[in-house]
């Protein structure tokens, strides 16, 4: 920390965070690695990477591929499933002095609201022992790399209505809503979230994308479909967060491509509450804590004391 | 950062990189390298081909956007390391071969000098390159140009065998080793396409006979047995 004085603190369904700078799931793991890298508590939080209620593989062939300042992942939300999640990870989320955010995924209702219970579940007997692992449920209804029922939950409001209805019913956690860009009207989805009870939603997850190898003649992935994120996507991502920014009164948690202290900002002025830090670990291994200290520096350089000063300014 | 001591052209297309800096890889093992700042976007996992007391070596083939940038950067340049990364070989019982065929060969090397005894077998495509470095180690050298150099290689006559190279070239070796008689550990070493390279992103996963792996932060060397490949 540079200057103690300087206020970036962000406070959202009643869990304040110490920082804008959020980890976004799927880039970050469940922090154990990067944890052996840098310090873990110089971070707001951690959105974990993603979970179901039962154990997924992921998709099967190539699942990464580099594009012009961006790149496509197609990971299909590999995971061990919540039960696994709960039992062999959140004893080090335990130990964690930042925000801990479970990103939940699901492929059916029953299954979002099993998992949502679980996780609540889980939560109280920790708490009834002093304890805690879990500050909030990042609900992930838009994942591009996983269909159900043939449609992605993320894409028209009223079947994602009922995805946050049940979920929000099924915990007393703090519950954000992770939109997609490819949502039909991606305002209206976040107002529905917020009439639904939502604390606070976050976006965009990646831009529904395709890559063909021409000299095979087939797509580059066994999904045919992938999820376009990186530099390429911010400013689709900029004005998304600030069309959301205009429509709800929670709190919004912008993500698309930051890549610096200045595209973090960029995020804060256009509304946001605190930001998400996606493939930008790929680029830079310690991105969290550099961009901690790198928002310090740009308040100390412009004379902000506080963030709410510059916050939602356009 | 690491300060590129030489880079110097060994084939068409194949360079070996000897960037400064005080490492404790061991053979097998691999670094996430970039030599620019945001563009590419993800680093490159160059395996270890040598260390010494001034640093470590990649040998590495252009392959893309990536490595061809790499393959232009000069000596006193930087570029930016993180490892070693991964668990690399494991000890090798026995009577052991290394088998490589493209830039597979790579990890190999520094796997042999580190062995008492090892039959090193290389296969290479159109051009043979730092075959004098590989003879020079002291172990039996059988090199390939143009065919396929695992059927030069009687499994049942090891106790260990690594194998790296291009995923048909480890399907071969998956099949051989089934159809040996069994007495040869066989490991398999991957190249899969990675993001982190620390075992948090998951794009490199591999289905095993115990589920899902990470090819960078489980492997890159699995036994042949164990790993699924598509």
């Amino acid at each position: 920390m540079i200057e103690t004085h300087l206020n970036t603190t962000c406070r959202i369904g009643g869990v304040t965070f110490k920082n804008p700078v959020v980890m976004a799931s799927g880039t970050f793991g469940f922090g154990k690695e990067y944890g052996k890298l840098y310090d873990l508590s110089r971070l707001g939080g951690i959105s974990g990477k993603g979970v179901t209620l039962h154990p997924r593989p992921g998709n099967p062939g190539i699942r990464v591929y580099e594009t012009p300042s961006g790149m496509l992942n197609s990971v299909g939300l590999e995971n061990p499933g919540i039960p696994a999640f709960l039992e062999e990870e959140c004893a080090f989320w335990e130990t964690l002095d930042t925000v801990r955010i479970v990103n939940l995924g699901g492929g059916t209702v029953q299954d979002y609201v099993e998992g949502a219970r679980l996780i609540d579940e889980d939560s109280n007997r920790r708490q009834a022992r002093g304890r805690r692992a879990v500050d909030m449920i990042e609900l992930n209804i838009s994942c591009p790399n996983v269909k159900a029922g043939g449609m992605a939950y993320g894409i028209k409001t009223c079947v994602a209505r009922e995805v946050v209805r049940e979920v929000r019913a099924a915990t007393t956690l703090p519950l954000m809503v992770k939109l997609s860009p490819n949502a039909e009207d991606i305002a209206d989805m976040a107002q529905m979230c917020e009439e639904e009870g939502a604390e606070a939603v976050s976006l965009i997850n990646t831009l529904s994308g395709m890559k063909i190898d021409a000299r095979k003649r087939r797509s580059v992935f066994d999904n045919l479909y992938a999820g376009l994120s990186g530099p390429a996507v911010k400013p689709v991502a900029l004005r998304m967060v600030h069309q959301v920014c205009k429509r709800v009164t929670i709190p919004v948690v912008g993500m698309g491509g930051v890549s610096s202290a200045e595209d973090l900002i960029e995020f804060i002025m256009a509304g946001a509450e605190a930001v998400q830090i996606g493939t930008y670990n790929f680029v830079n291994w310690q991105a969290g804590a550099d961009l901690v200290e790198g928002v310090e520096r740009f308040m100390i350089e412009e004379g902000i004391a506080d963030l709410n000063e510059i916050r939602g300014i356009l | 950062m690491a300060t590129i001591i030489s880079n110097r052209r060994v084939a068409e297309g194949i360079y070996v990189m000897h960037a400064a800096g005080r490492f404790e890889a061991k053979a097998g093992q691999f670094f996430m390298v970039r030599g620019w700042e945001s563009y590419p976007l993800l680093s490159r996992p160059l395996s270890v081909y040598d260390q010494d007391e001034q640093g470590v070596k990649f040998l590495y083939k252009v392959a893309g956007e990536g490595t061809e940038l790499l393959s232009r950067m000069q000596a006193g340049e930087d570029v930016t390391l993180l490892g070693p990364l991964g668990n690399g070989f494991p000890a090798a019982a026995g009577r052991t071969a290394l088998v490589g065929g493209g830039i597979g060969v790579a990890p190999l090397f520094y796997a042999a000098r580190h062995l008492e005894q090892a039959d090193l077998y290389l296969g290479y495509s159109v051009e043979v390159y730092e075959e004098y470095e590989f003879r020079s180690i002291g172990h039996p050298v059988t090199i390939d140009c143009g065919g396929r150099v695992l059927d030069l290689v009687d499994f049942d006559a090891y106790d260990t065998v690594f194998v790296c190279g291009p995923e048909p070239m480890l399907r071969a070796a998956q099949i051989k080793s089934a159809m040996s008689a069994g007495k040869a550990a066989v490991y398999v070493s991957l190249e899969n396409r990675m993001a982190c390279g620390i075992g948090a992103c998951l794009v490199c996963s591999v289905g095993c006979e115990n589920g899902r792996k990470k090819a960078c932060s489980d492997g890159p060397v699995f036994r042949a047995e164990e790993v699924v490949l598509a």
